[in-house]
This record gives structure tokens, C-alpha cells and sequence, in this order.
């Protein structure tokens, strides 16, 4: 056919590990991509999407190798070409855009003098031409006043400009196929919606093919044309993107749509047991055969050929397919969660302002800090025993600075933190007495920093009992093994290092390790951002299960409304270090909003090719908070006049007992919002 | 890629570690090497009294400055003494000198950095203003003064060597701990309120050993050029003890004609500290701290 441009062919790569064995990443892998087509490749880290992707443009990272198979582009296999020829391809006819622009960027470059030199590469214009087209490409990835940007350093753009910019150099040299690799994952949900609606422009404006690799299968609903999902390092279902989100025949597809918490839905989805599988450990049958709810004996001795459905155009790799296809739609049941709150309130935060400004000598003396307008400011909020409350913002809303404050990592300008109606907690850890450090555990984002690599798991959970309860010998042992019981791992990861463990795991011993000091409050930082969406839920419905079991009160810092929705019973939104809203989550996510929710709740990426986002703001990124008035003033679409630059808006009760911040009054905010 | 040992992993005595660790070691050329020369300098210090063919001290004038022969294997220095004696004797004042002043410039250089990584501030800029100030004097100064002060010692060389030498070690170990400390293990340890003494001695230690430990390896074959120098200068070893810079500094008037008793000395000097230094970098690249690797991507 004319229309395919790139052909892959049987490819399979691999690497070789110490004892000499061959182990594959990527497993004799066919697909084609056609003109003007979006693919979407969607997969877990470590399915191989990432390498699939560098394949396609002829690079193979050091240390692997390619094991048989081909890329073919325009009748030339990629991975057979060198030098020249190579790079005749590459940016010219195949231009990547890679995850994090901001390190891809050139620091001491301006902008401008960077695409200049991918289209003095790539183009053969003239430096007149050259500058008429840099400014064109700017305006393409929809930049404002072009000519300044072109003037500017990396630095002086926030993440969603260096995005943009990524974006205009990769469009220098025209190419036929665009590769993004996770081109959203590090920015913000409105900078995200914002930057993936200017992908989609430029597929049907250009009419360039992409390659769009993520994990996440609500950003790929929203590009995709096609879908391929990886597993393990197969492809283990293809076809047209709305039927494999509305119908998914493969059961590893099923099941994470089943498990990805949903706007719509309050309670924590089903989840799925266990997690991948490290490439080299399967030797025999389905690579999905001890998480699928379908599998059966011919599952486990044989692996399934991935088999082409005419008449769904969709190839699957299962025995089982047709038991889902009668299945039909993913019916996604979730646990509703209770609220069990108790009446008694166990922290209490009044007037907290917390700064990060340099103390100058004075104020070094007199043990103040002085800052008219610091990052956080008049916090309060009362939080119940027993009781979810969710911190929501985008990066710089200061929710983890708040977290830090009440763990006693960070200083208070002003304020109180009170704990249980009144102990009064210093927010210098240094002055809290033991027992209040006991009672506010930490649970972090990326388990992998967050647990000593050269500590056994067993000497991870020990050291809270051994410097709370003062445990030793059998006890602490036992100790120890009970609390791995609850957080659903065997005795024998005793002895095992963190770089032994997956994802889900590591953060499953930080939890345990966490609730071994028996706490009373827990804060957890992005718990599951940095965990693989198929383990996620698993955590969410652990965490709530020990929540249930303890009668701990959690505090949970994230930026994923779908997440906060599941897990929480209140939520408080956050702008620029100011609350905006604070509410049961039931009303929070519901209108009238603050117009800063509303914001939010517009750009959530749903994997539903049905539900666009909402595009309500622009996507600036302020620095710092405003010295006066609204803190959200900087990107309302609702303001109302001078007042909101003015005055600091007061707080306003809905029936339902929400509190919206906003000068608007609740009935005209809900009469525009509905 | 270290993707296959993640499966299979026990927990490891130090022992089993330890010997792994050599066998990695000597699995590479240049390894092997360095390990080669190390251990044959140790094992020649531990027995060179015993088989040592001649008194080391024993002046003849009637054997002045002999060619290498089938009784003198590297001939006679200018005494009349029996040159491969002294050679084989010649680096065990300096061994043993170098080796426990490098423990010490560990374990000070290598507590101070931790320690100053760790608090930060306004200690940190003091401690660190302080030993910059330090590496600003030229040691081999202030060594002198130090000597001439209170003598030549064991007991003086070990402690000054050591200080002298820990003071760049201070910086590596806080450069290292600086790497770890933004970590949230720390952070999590902090939070519980773990004693500083607990945070260093479980969290950081276990992290930047490996880094210590290298950069202490090579110290060690600095402060054996160091301790060299010194005798060199006459400021080291006292005769008649055989030491080799000692004995580089008297024949180095005769080389013109008596090139053995110069040549043996460099000989056993350099082959040592080249023996260090292979065996330092092969111990890094066992331990994966190698800083040759090729970047990622």
C-alpha cells in the first residue's frame, strides 16, 4: 500500500544479561503506520513502548541490541542505515519530541538561535527565510509575540512554552512522521489539555503522522486515531481507537480501564493484582496469564499469536477474546468509600503562612521571618479523625509546602498547628517531643527515593519500631512480618533489597513502613503518581482498607483529580499557596466551583474518546502569588471587575456546605456554570 | 544494564560481598594487576626480615659501590651495603606510615564532610571556609614545620599525614552526602526524628562508603609519594633505616656511575603507587562508581 510510511517488520530486540542469556525487551513486533494517522502506543514501564518508539526513527540504546526484524521507511530499513544516510532521515523525514523539553532545550541558547539551527539542518531556506520561518513556527505551536520568545532563554519559558517550543523544532524540517514520547507527562493537567489540543491541531493542520507513546490512556484517548497496547514487550491488542476504549477485547485492557479512578465516579475502582512481569521471566504461555480474570490452563502452556479480527479491524493476543466481546462495554464498579469521620478533630491549621524567602540579618537576631506576600498564606482548615482530606493544585500551589509544615519539615511564618484540640506542634521538628513525631507519619511519591537502597526491607520497617517501641529480637521480627501481612506481602521480602522490588512493592513497604510507628495522621504526598497505572488502584484500595482497619486520618497531596475523587472524603483546592475552595468532595466536584476548580475540573483527560476537555484559562504560569487580592486573578476567564485585584474575596457557603472563595456571588457563578 | 541481577539477590554476609567485590576486581586486566603489585608489596613487607640475605646495616668500605652481582643482586650503595636488602626492606616504614594515616585522614576527612552535608548552614560555610584555608598552605611546608617541631616519630608522621591528607577527603565526602541528603529517605528519617548520630551512621554511611572508601585508596598512594618526599627531603625516616626515598636521596649523587642504587628504590617506589592506583580504580569500577562511563542514552 502507498499509504503506509512506516513499516515495522518481525522486530525484536533485546539485550544480553550477565550469564550470556538473550533477553528480549521488544518481541518480534509487526504494525504499520499510515499517512496523516495518529497512533497512540500505550504501556506500562518496561513494556517496550519507548524502545519501540526510538526503533522507529533507527536507534537502538546502548546496551541493546537488535535481535532480528526491521523499521522500514520509505523502503530503507532504519536500523541497517549509518552515518549520512541516517541523518538525511532523522529530523528531516522523522522528528522526535521528547518528554522533558526543558532538559532537551540547550540551556545557554535563545530560542530563537536553537530552531535556526534545526532548520539550517534540515531545510535548505536562506537566513531571511529562515528568520520569516522561525516566526511562523511559533505562531503555529500557538506561542505569544514570537519575536520575544525568540529572544528568550529556556529558563525563561515555563514547562508548557518549552513544550511548545520542542514541538516548533521538531516541525522545522517538515517531516513526514512525528515521534512524541510522553510529551505531556511533566507538565501540569491545563497545561496538559492545553498542549495536547495543539497536537491534534497540527496532525490535521500538516497532515503529519504521529507517534504518540504514553502511559497514560486518558492523553492518548485524546489524540489517537489508532491505539496499540503493549505489555510486556508484545503487542497485545490494536485497532481504532474508540473501540478499544469502549469495547477492549484484551483483558489486560479491560482490566485497566476498569481500574483507572474516573471523574464521574465517586469510590475506588477494582484494581488489578500484581504487576508486570520483568522482561526474561516468562519462558512459557500468555505473559499476562497471572493477573488475567480469563485465563485457563491453555493460558499457561501456550502463548497466544496475536490474531487479526476482519471484521473489528483489531488484532488481539488472546484465547479468551470472545468471552470479553460479549462482555461488551467496560462496566466499571467502584467501592463506594464511607465517610467515617468522627466528630473530634484531630489537626487543626489557623492563619498558617509559611515563606520561603531569604531571612536577612535582622531577622536572623530577632528569629522572625519577615515576607509580605509569602507563598503560603491564611490556611485554615480543621481536619475531622478518621477523615480523607485532599490537598488539590496544579505544581506551585503549595500543597506539598503545607505537608512539609505539618510534618515539621518547614517553618511557619505564622500560625497555629494544633493536633487533637490541644497540643500546640511546633513547626520545627526539633522542638516536638517524640511521641508527636509518632503520631504524623510521611508516605512519599517515588518510593524509590524514599526507602535506603543499601537497607534491606526488613531494616526499612524496623527502624520506627525500633525508635518508637524500642523493639528488639523476636518481637521486632515478628513485629515486622505482621506488617508486611497487611500490606499484602509475603515473609520472604525480609531480605530483600528496594532495586529488588517493583513499583507497587516499594511503595507498599513505604506504607508499611509508615503505619509501623501507629500513627494517627498520615500524609501522603502523590502517592501513586509515580506508580504504574495498573498498580495504582491496588495502592488506593490498600491504603483505604488500612485507613478502615486503624481509623487514621490521611492527608493526601495530589495533582490527579480522578485520584483525589476515589480516595477522599474533602478536598480543599489550592491556587498559588491561597485555598480556593474547601468542601466535601461530593460538592467540590460538583458546580457551582470556584472558577479555579472549574479550570481543573475542564482540563481532566478521561480515557473516553467522548470527553474532550474543557479548555477554560489560559495556560499561564505565574511566579509568584499577586500582593493583593484575588490570588487566581492572573487567569480568571470570570472576573468580575477591580475588585478582584483589589480586595481578598470572602469565603461563601453553597447549600450543600461547600466554601467557595470568590467575589462572584453562588448563584451567578452557578447560573454561568451550568 | 543491570537488569538481570534484580531477581536473584540475597541478602550477602560481608565477607561473600568483600570476596565478590575482589573478584570483580581481578576479572579486569588492569586489575589484576594493581592487585598483583599491592599484595606482593604487602607480603614482602610482612617477610622481608626473614629472608633478606645480608645485614642492612652492615658498612664495608672495601665493598663500595659494587656492580650488581651473583652475591649483590643489585650491587653495593656507597656505604658498601647490600642494595636489594635495603630495597626489600625499604617499604615497610612507608607502608605501615601511609597506611594508618590514611585510616585517619578517613575517618576524620570522611566524618567532618559527612557531618557538614548533613547540618548545612552556617556550621558547614565555617567548617568548609576553615579547610579551604588549610588547602591553601602547601603541606609540604607546614609538614616541615611540624617535623622539625616535634621531631620524626611514628608517632608524629601518622597523625600529621593523616591530617594533611583528609582534608581534600572532607570535601569529596560532603559533595557525596550532598547527593543523598535531598533524598526522601533522609527527609523520612528526619521526620520520625532520628538523631543526627542515627541518620549518619544508618542512612548516609551506608551510602557514600563506597565513594570514601575509593577516594581514600588514592589518597593513600599520595601520601606514600608524600611520606617519600619527606624522607627525600631528610625529614622521614632516620639512617640507617632503609627507606626508599631516603635511599633515592643519597645515591641520586652517584647515578652517573652507580645507577643500581638509585634505580632499584624508584623501582620498588613506583611499582607500589602504580600498584595503588590500579588497584583504587579497580575498586571503584567494581563498586559501579567509575566516572570514565559513557553517558547514558
Amino acid at each position: 500500500m502507498a499509504d503506509i510510511i512506516q513499516k515495522v517488520k518481525n522486530l525484536s530486540i533485546g539485550f544480553r544479561s550477565k550469564k550470556g542469556e538473550e533477553i528480549l525487551i521488544l518481541k518480534n513486533i509487526s504494525t504499520n503506520i499510515k499517512k496523516g494517522e495518529t497512533v497512540g502506543i500505550v504501556g506500562e514501564s518496561g513494556s517496550g513502548k519507548s524502545t519501540l518508539a526510538l526503533a522507529m526513527m533507527g536507534y537502538v540504546k546502548h546496551g541493546l541490541y537488535t535481535v532480528g526484524g526491521e523499521c522500514q521507511f520509505n523502503s530503507s530499513n532504519l536500523l541497517k542505515l549509518k552515518g549520512k544516510d541516517l541523518e538525511k532521515i532523522r529530523g528531516r523525514k522523522i522528528a522526535m519530541i521528547p518528554q522533558n523539553a526543558g532538559q532537551a532545550l540547550t540551556p545557554n541558547l535563545k530560542i530563537g538561535y536553537q530552531i535556526d539551527e534545526a532548520l539550517q539542518l534540515h531545510s535548505d531556506l536562506d537566513e531571511i527565510q529562515r528568520e520569516k520561518k522561525i516566526s511562523e513556527l511559533l505562531n503555529k505551536v500557538r506561542l505569544p509575540s514570537p519575536e520575544t520568545i525568540a529572544l528568550r532563554y529556556p529558563h525563561e519559558l515555563s514547562g508548557g512554552q518549552q513544550q511548545r517550543v520542542a514541538v516548533a523544532m521538531a516541525l522545522a524540517g517538515t517531516p513526514d512522521l512525528l515521534l512524541l514520547d510522553e510529551p505531556t507527562t511533566g507538565l501540569d493537567v491545563t497545561t496538559q489539555a492545553h498542549v495536547l489540543e495543539l497536537l491534534n491541531f497540527i496532525a490535521k493542520d500538516t497532515g503529519t503522522s504521529m507517534v504518540y507513546v504514553s502511559h497514560d490512556l486518558g492523553a492518548i484517548a485524546q489524540v489517537s486515531d489508532r491505539i496499540i497496547v503493549m505489555y510486556s514487550g508484545e503487542i497485545v491488542l490494536e485497532g481504532p481507537s474508540r473501540d478499544i476504549l469502549k469495547r477492549p477485547i484484551h483483558p489486560y485492557t479491560h482490566g485497566l480501564l476498569k481500574s483507572i479512578p474516573k471523574l464521574s465516579l465517586a469510590g475506588l475502582p477494582e484494581s488489578m493484582p500484581g504487576s508486570q512481569p520483568q522482561p526474561g521471566i516468562i519462558q512459557r504461555g500468555c505473559s499476562f496469564f497471572d493477573r488475567c480474570s480469563f485465563s485457563d490452563e491453555n493460558c499457561k502452556n501456550n502463548s497466544p499469536h496475536l490474531e487479526f479480527l476482519k471484521d473489528l479491524n483489531t488484532s488481539v493476543r488472546c484465547f479468551n477474546y470472545e468471552k470479553l466481546f460479549k462482555e461488551g462495554q467496560v462496566n466499571q464498579t467502584v467501592n463506594k468509600i464511607k465517610n467515617k469521620s468522627q466528630d473530634k478533630e484531630i489537626l487543626n491549621l489557623s492563619e498558617v503562612s509559611i515563606s520561603y524567602a531569604k531571612q536577612k540579618l535582622l531577622d536572623h537576631i530577632f528569629n522572625r521571618i519577615s515576607d509580605d506576600n509569602p507563598t503560603v498564606k491564611d490556611i485554615n482548615i480543621n481536619i475531622k479523625k478518621g477523615e480523607t482530606i485532599a490537598l488539590v493544585g496544579e505544581s506551585g500551589s503549595g500543597k506539598s509546602t503545607i505537608l512539609k509544615s505539618i510534618a515539621g519539615l518547614l517553618r511557619t511564618k505564622d500560625g497555629l498547628i494544633r493536633f487533637d484540640e490541644n497540643r500546640n506542634l511546633s513547626s520545627d521538628l526539633k522542638e516536638r517531643d517524640p511521641n508527636d513525631l509518632r503520631v504524623i507519619q510521611l508516605i512519599f511519591q517515588n518510593p524509590d527515593e524514599s526507602l535506603n537502597p543499601n537497607h534491606t526491607v526488613e531494616e526499612i520497617i524496623a527502624q520506627p519500631l525500633k525508635l518508637y517501641f524500642g523493639l528488639k529480637g523476636e518481637e521486632l521480627k515478628k513485629n515486622i512480618i505482621d506488617l508486611l501481612q497487611k500490606v499484602r506481602l509475603g515473609e520472604f521480602y525480609t531480605s530483600r533489597y528496594p532495586r529488588q522490588l517493583s513499583g507497587g512493592e516499594k511503595q507498599r513497604v513505604a506504607v508499611a513502613r509508615a503505619f509501623a510507628a501507629k500513627p494517627d495522621i498520615i500524609l501522603c504526598d502523590e502517592v501513586t503518581s509515580a506508580l504504574d497505572v495498573s498498580v495504582q488502584a491496588a495502592v488506593l484500595n490498600l491504603l483505604q482498607q488500612l485507613k478502615e482497619d486503624f481509623g487514621t486520618t490521611y492527608i493526601f497531596v495530589s495533582h490527579d483529580l480522578a485520584v483525589v475523587r476515589a480516595i477522599s472524603d474533602r478536598v480543599a483546592v489550592l491556587y498559588q499557596g491561597r485555598l480556593c475552595e474547601v468542601g466535601p468532595s461530593n460538592d467540590v466536584y460538583k458546580f457551582p466551583s470556584h472558577p479555579y476548580t472549574e479550570v481543573l475540573l475542564g482540563a481532566v483527560l478521561e480515557p473516553d474518546p467522548d470527553i474532550k476537555p474543557k479548555l477554560v484559562a489560559e495556560d499561564i504560569v505565574e511566579e509568584r502569588p499577586p500582593e493583593k487580592g484575588c490570588s487566581f486573578q492572573g487567569r480568571c476567564s470570570r472576573i468580575v471587575g477591580d475588585i478582584c485585584k483589589k480586595e481578598i474575596p470572602p469565603w461563601q457557603l453553597t447549600d450543600s456546605g461547600n466554601a467557595i472563595r470568590c467575589h462572584i456571588p453562588i448563584k451567578e457563578l452557578q447560573k454561568e456554570q451550568f | 544494564m543491570k537488569l538481570d541481577n534484580i531477581y536473584k539477590e540475597e541478602k550477602k554476609s560481608a565477607f561473600a560481598k568483600l570476596s565478590e567485590i575482589i573478584f570483580t576486581m581481578a576479572s579486569r586486566p588492569s586489575g589484576l594487576i594493581g592487585l598483583s603489585i599491592l599484595v606482593f608489596h604487602i607480603i614482602l613487607a610482612f617477610v622481608s626480615p626473614y629472608i633478606a640475605p645480608h645485614d642492612f646495616k652492615a658498612i664495608d668500605p672495601t665493598l663500595m659501590l659494587q656492580a650488581p652481582s651473583a652475591e649483590y643482586w643489585f650491587g653495593t650503595d656507597d656505604l658498601g651495603r647490600d642494595v636489594f636488602t635495603r630495597t626489600i626492606l625499604g617499604g615497610r616504614t612507608a607502608l605501615t606510615i601511609t597506611f594508618f594515616g590514611s585510616l585517619i585522614a578517613l575517618l576524620w576527612g570522611g566524618l567532618l564532610g559527612i557531618f557538614c552535608g548533613l547540618v548545612g548552614g552556617k556550621i558547614d560555610d565555617v567548617v568548609m571556609r576553615i579547610v579551604d584555608a588549610f588547602l591553601s598552605i602547601p603541606w609540604i611546608l607546614a609538614m616541615l614545620l611540624i617535623v622539625s617541631l616535634l621531631g620524626t616519630s611514628t608517632e608524629v608522621l601518622i597523625p600529621a599525614l593523616g591530617f594533611f591528607y583528609g582534608k581534600g577527603i572532607v570535601r569529596v565526602a560532603r559533595a557525596a552526602t550532598h547527593d543523598v541528603i535531598a533524598k526522601d529517605f533522609i527527609v523520612s528519617a528526619r521526620a520520625r526524628g532520628h538523631s543526627n548520630f542515627s541518620i549518619i551512621w544508618n542512612e548516609i554511611i551506608p551510602n557514600v562508603r563506597d565513594a570514601i572508601l575509593v577516594e581514600g585508596a588514592m589518597r593513600w598512594s599520595w601520601m606514600l609519594l608524600g611520606f617519600s618526599s619527606l624522607s627525600f627531603l631528610g625529614f622521614g625516616v632516620s639512617p640507617p633505616t632503609p627507606d626508599w626515598g631516603l635511599m633515592i636521596s643519597n645515591a641520586r649523587g652517584l647515578m652517573s656511575f652507580a645507577y643500581w642504587a638509585v634505580i632499584a628504590p624508584i623501582v620498588g617506589l613506583s611499582s607500589l603507587i602504580i600498584g595503588i592506583n590500579l588497584t583504587a580504580d579497580a575498586f571503584a569500577k567494581a563498586l559501579g562508581i567509575d566516572r570514565s562511563t559513557k553517558a547514558p542514552v
